[in-house]
């Protein structure tokens, strides 16, 4: 078995440690504590970010109308460097990494040999051998057991990068202003790197809002700054720092699905029908048995072969506007066929949102008349609501700013 | 002579026997507890030895005891309360330590302080064992099927073990086959890399068992000391508050509540049988007591080597019988402490200091512990499973004041050349755990105020489980399930008609469980055709 780098360095060893708190504070805490009204935290991976600073339902509107920063320092990253880093990414996840060209970024799951999900992510490529992917979950034990036989380095940079999304239709026009010449040819899903007080910015056109922004990676050191330029240079184009509940609202309009809410990690289940394949999530675009193997390619193929598999993932437009959080979905109303994963009444579509697991045939080949069991509470007083729902297409807020290179300034 | 008759007389007032004997009582039967030692408890037990200090005596922490039992009998109503503890961890030889942190990220970071791979590999471990506990759970309050019989009960029960096997996938049957089978350190090898992080979990592999952590045999037995739960958390371990004692003396006052009579002091010495049926039991001192069911607490052996006659029995049942593993491996040490001894290596308000702390930082070091045993004495270097439960539980020491208990694993019953362990062996077993425990806590021999040392064979005459075995019987597959305690009699009953066992020898095994108290309850019950007080689960 190969031993993986472990911190071992002199100092740990000897400061007979002693380890306070899981929760770690991320580089932007300083600021984050002086902008909290709320005083509302929440934790991610072992990071302590706000849920909220001041309202959730004004740092909602703020990433669909102005710029907003939300930290994703806790964000797991690992570098992929070497030889065979292409190789080994290629077979690590279902898409051809092939395509992914240097200076792009690309969406990926990846999965177990059995082709059940253990989390998805992003891929970051700035070279032909030099690669990061970016993820929910922490992933470093994973690549590290894939690796075995391939020349590749693996580096968990988690902790030496500090990262903001920034989203909203403003956010060109603010880093427009902070002088950083070039932003405007960033096309979705590019990346690029800039000078930024005195160290190295990079900048990729991505995020999980749906709508026009991007996400910032500095050096922690230099974090603190960062946010200050932001702040200064949006000051008169409605910026503000938005917690997590606002942003899982816009994450569901822009119908993305999460690890731990709309599937788990397939290794931490413990009922193996837990795990999910990719195209029971509705992921089917993500997988490529033309490229050679990846790992989970057999029983992924078997699936698709069969035909077996058990669950599709749908997007639902729901009657009524109480959101339909942890509801069950019913055909006829009758007949108990899925679940609700993730839900949100959408304040910019005006609509009533939600993602679904759904036992097939239903969702698939059985789509109409379909219930949702909603709980309403009425001033204490339950009401069991039986609303209709429809199947639509995600993403459900989908707007041209979002694409449009060079972005329009509001 | 006393000539009493009773429904049913038990024999041994362990915390099985009290778990059958509530259950009886419940259903209306006359029963009589008969107990050689002068208090309740068996190896759940506690004793003030020392003036102010009571010690758990042997058993010292809950987590196996069956949640249905102490809600069916209601144990919290006759006074037992259980405290979860976390923390915990080793002190490395190199200076440094491993703290078992209750929250999860505080404790992946502890783990990644000694290799980041494995401080994510940890999950995958929980939840693979978490997978194998959820299929022997409900194995664990179910009479265990006779795969040999044609009875439709069995047939019932091996159909429902089927298919919670079923339950697997392909790749999880296979590992499950290979988890019952193989040696803790293969499987904690799968998963991790840290020779410490290894050897903490390790432990719980071979505590009570002869085997080494190389043996294979001894996944399952780590599986054993995971399977149990402190309110709903599976894997927690507590304090019983008033120490393991409160667990038997919750159980007898239920039982006296029930109209159930228990008498201390009554060793049995023969089980009276007539044209093959059981009809009472004789006292060391001559008593008798009458009734035509009676179930034995005590081990397999003691039961049918000893106090049943060997004519009474089937040859082939007395061989198989003898052929029962049951070979003491661990000892014990209880120790009152002037005050909180100091171990300057880890900061005073680590939580490692509140759950269970070892010494052994490699597998290696454990497995040399093991040679010692087969050599005939005790390990040299011995892996210790050491608490202090007056950090949680203050009513056991004085304010200020501590008591330490310590489970030493290896001791051999046997030692070589015949030597006894009475006088200067046990004096020189209790100077190595000190030695032990004083190489990291410079005042530690200074604070003993007082202490008693118990080898396998104080085990076995306090207890009365045959060599001292901690689990009156060993854990290895060869033993389990239908197979516990011999083939053809693992479902409570025995040779002799109206004679049961209901000891940790039967399944599903040892440790402060109630379950094998509970299911042999059950099948007495049917057997007699009274009301069924034992739920299917
Ligand atoms: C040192 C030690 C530490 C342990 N640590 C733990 C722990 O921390 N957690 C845990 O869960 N388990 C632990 N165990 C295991 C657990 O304590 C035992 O498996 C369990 O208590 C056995 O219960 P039992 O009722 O089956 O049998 P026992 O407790 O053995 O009860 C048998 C009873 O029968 C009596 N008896 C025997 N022969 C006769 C006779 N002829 N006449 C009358 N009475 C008789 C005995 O005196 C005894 O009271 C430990 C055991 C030991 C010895």
């Amino acid at each position: 078995m190969s031993k993986s780098l472990s911190p071992k360095t002199p100092e740990i060893l000897s400061a007979r440690p002693r380890v306070n708190a899981g929760r770690k504070p991320t580089p932007f805490h300083a600021r984050q504590v002086e902008k909290s009204e709320t005083n509302d935290w929440t934790l991610w991976a072992g990071y302590s970010i706000p849920n909220s600073y001041t309202s959730v339902e004004l740092e909602y509107f703020s990433i669909r109308n102005g710029a907003t920063l939300y930290d994703i320092s806790p964000m797991c990253k690992y570098r992929i460097k070497g030889p065979d880093a292409e190789r080994f990414m290629n077979r690590f996840v279902p898409r051809d990494v092939r395509k992914i060209k240097p200076g792009r970024v690309a969406y990926a799951i990846w999965c177990n040999d059995d082709g059940h999900v253990l989390d998805d992510g992003t891929i970051f490529r700035f070279g032909p051998d030099d690669f990061r992917l970016c993820s929910q979950e922490r992933q470093y034990a994973w690549l590290m057991d894939s690796a075995l036989g391939f020349d590749v380095e693996i580096l968990d940079e988690t902790d030496d990068i500090a990262a903001l999304q920034f989203q909203g239709p403003t956010t060109f026009a603010i880093l427009e202003a902070m002088g950083l010449k070039g932003v405007e040819t960033l096309k979705p899903f590019d990346l690029q790197h800039f000078s930024f007080a005195g160290t190295e910015l990079m900048i990729s056109r991505t995020g999980f809002t749906g709508d026009l922004g991007y996400e910032l990676w500095i050096e922690p050191g230099k974090a603190l700054e960062l946010w200050d330029a932001l702040m200064a240079a949006g000051a008169d184009r409605t910026i503000s720092p938005v917690g997590s509940l606002a942003l899982d609202m816009t994450r569901i309009e822009a119908g993305f699905i999460q690890p731990a809410v709309d599937f788990l990690h397939a290794e931490h289940v413990v009922r193996h029908t837990r795990g999910r394949s990719p195209f029971e999530l509705g992921l089917d675009w993500q997988v490529d048995f033309t490229k050679g193997h990846f790992t989970g390619r057999r029983a992924l193929l078997k699936e698709k072969e069969a035909n077996s598999s058990r669950y599709c993932f749908v997007g639902l437009e729901i009657e009524g506007n109480k959101p339909a959080h942890n509801a069950l979905v019913y055909h006829k109303q009758k007949k108990e066929i899925g679940h609700i994963t993730s839900a949100v009444w959408s304040p910019t579509m005006k609509n009533n949102l939600a993602m679904a697991l759904l036992q097939r045939p239903f969702g698939v080949d059985i789509t109409e008349d379909l219930w949702v069991e909603i709980y309403v509470d009425k001033e204490l007083k339950w009401d069991r609501v039986m609303a209709r729902a429809k199947i639509v297409d995600r993403p459900f807020f989908n707007p041209p700013r979002k694409r449009q290179t060079p972005p329009a300034r509001f | 002579m006393n000539k009493s008759r009773y429904d049913a007389i038990i024999i041994g007032a362990g915390h099985n026997g009290l778990t059958a004997a509530c259950f009886m009582a419940k259903a209306g039967l006359k029963v009589l507890v008969l107990e050689k030692n002068d208090y309740l408890g068996g190896a759940a037990v506690s004793l003030e030895l020392h003036p102010g200090w009571t010690y758990s005596n042997c058993s010292y922490v809950c987590s196996l005891l069956r949640p249905e039992i102490v809600r069916d009998l209601n144990l919290p109503k006759y006074g037992l309360q259980v405290i979860p503890y976390s923390g915990g961890g080793v002190f490395m030889q190199n200076g440094d330590h491993l703290c078992n942190y209750n929250d999860h990220d505080a404790h992946r970071l502890e783990l990644a302080r000694h290799s980041k791979k494995d401080s994510e590999a940890y999950d995958r471990y929980s939840t693979d064992l978490m997978r194998q506990c959820r299929f022997i759970k409900p194995l664990l309050m179910r009479m265990a099927p006779d795969p040999t019989s044609f009875k439709p009960r069995d047939l019932g029960e091996l159909a429902y073990l089927g298919k919670r096997f079923l339950d697997f996938s392909e790749a999880q049957m296979a590992e499950t086959l290979r988890f019952w089978t193989m040696s803790v350190a293969e499987f904690l090898d799968e998963y991790f890399e840290s020779d410490v992080i290894k050897a903490y979990y390790a432990g719980s592999g071979i505590i009570g068992t002869a085997l080494g952590p190389m043996s294979p045999g001894t996944a399952y037995v780590l599986l054993h000391h995971y399977m149990g739960e402190v309110d709903g958390n599976i894997g927690a371990w507590g304090f019983a508050r008033g120490g393991m004692g409160s667990i038997s003396k919750a159980m007898a006052a239920c039982f006296e509540d029930h109209g159930g009579e228990i008498r201390s002091g009554c060793g049995v010495d023969k089980v009276l049988v007539k044209n093959g049926r059981t009809v009472g039991v004789v006292l060391k001192n001559g008593d008798d007591y009458y009734a035509n069911t009676v179930i034995s607490n005590a081990d397999v052996k003691h039961t049918f080597l000893d106090i049943v006659e060997r004519d009474d029995l089937p040859e082939d049942f007395v061989r198989q019988v003898e052929r029962f593993k049951i070979r003491g491996s661990s000892g014990k040490l209880n120790i009152a402490l002037d005050g909180m001894p100091e171990f300057p290596q880890v900061p005073k308000d680590s939580p490692i200091f509140n759950g269970d702390m070892h010494f052994t930082d490699s597998i290696e070091r454990m497995e040399r512990g093991y040679d010692d045993w087969k050599n005939g004495t005790w390990s040299k270097d011995p892996y210790l499973d050491m608490l202090l439960p007056t950090r949680i539980d203050p009513t056991m020491a004085p304010p200020g004041k501590h008591y330490m208990t310590v489970f030493v694993q290896y001791a051999p019953y046997h030692l070589a050349n015949n030597e006894s362990w009475d006088g200067a062996n046990r004096d020189a077993f209790a100077q190595t755990v000190f030695n032990q425990i004083s190489e990291y806590s410079p005042n530690f021999k200074d604070m003993i105020l007082h202490y008693e040392c118990r080898t396998p064979l104080d085990i076995e005459r306090e207890a009365g489980i045959t060599e001292g075995n901690i689990f009156q019987g060993e854990l290895t597959f060869d033993q389990l399930l239908f197979n516990r305690p011999v083939p053809g009699y693992a479902q409570y009953r025995s040779p002799i008609k109206g004679l049961y066992m209901c000891g940790s020898s039967t399944h599903p095994g040892g440790g402060v469980m109630g379950a094998p108290g509970a299911n042999a309850a059950r099948e007495v019950l049917r057997d007699l055709g009274a009301r069924q007080t034992v739920r299917g689960y």
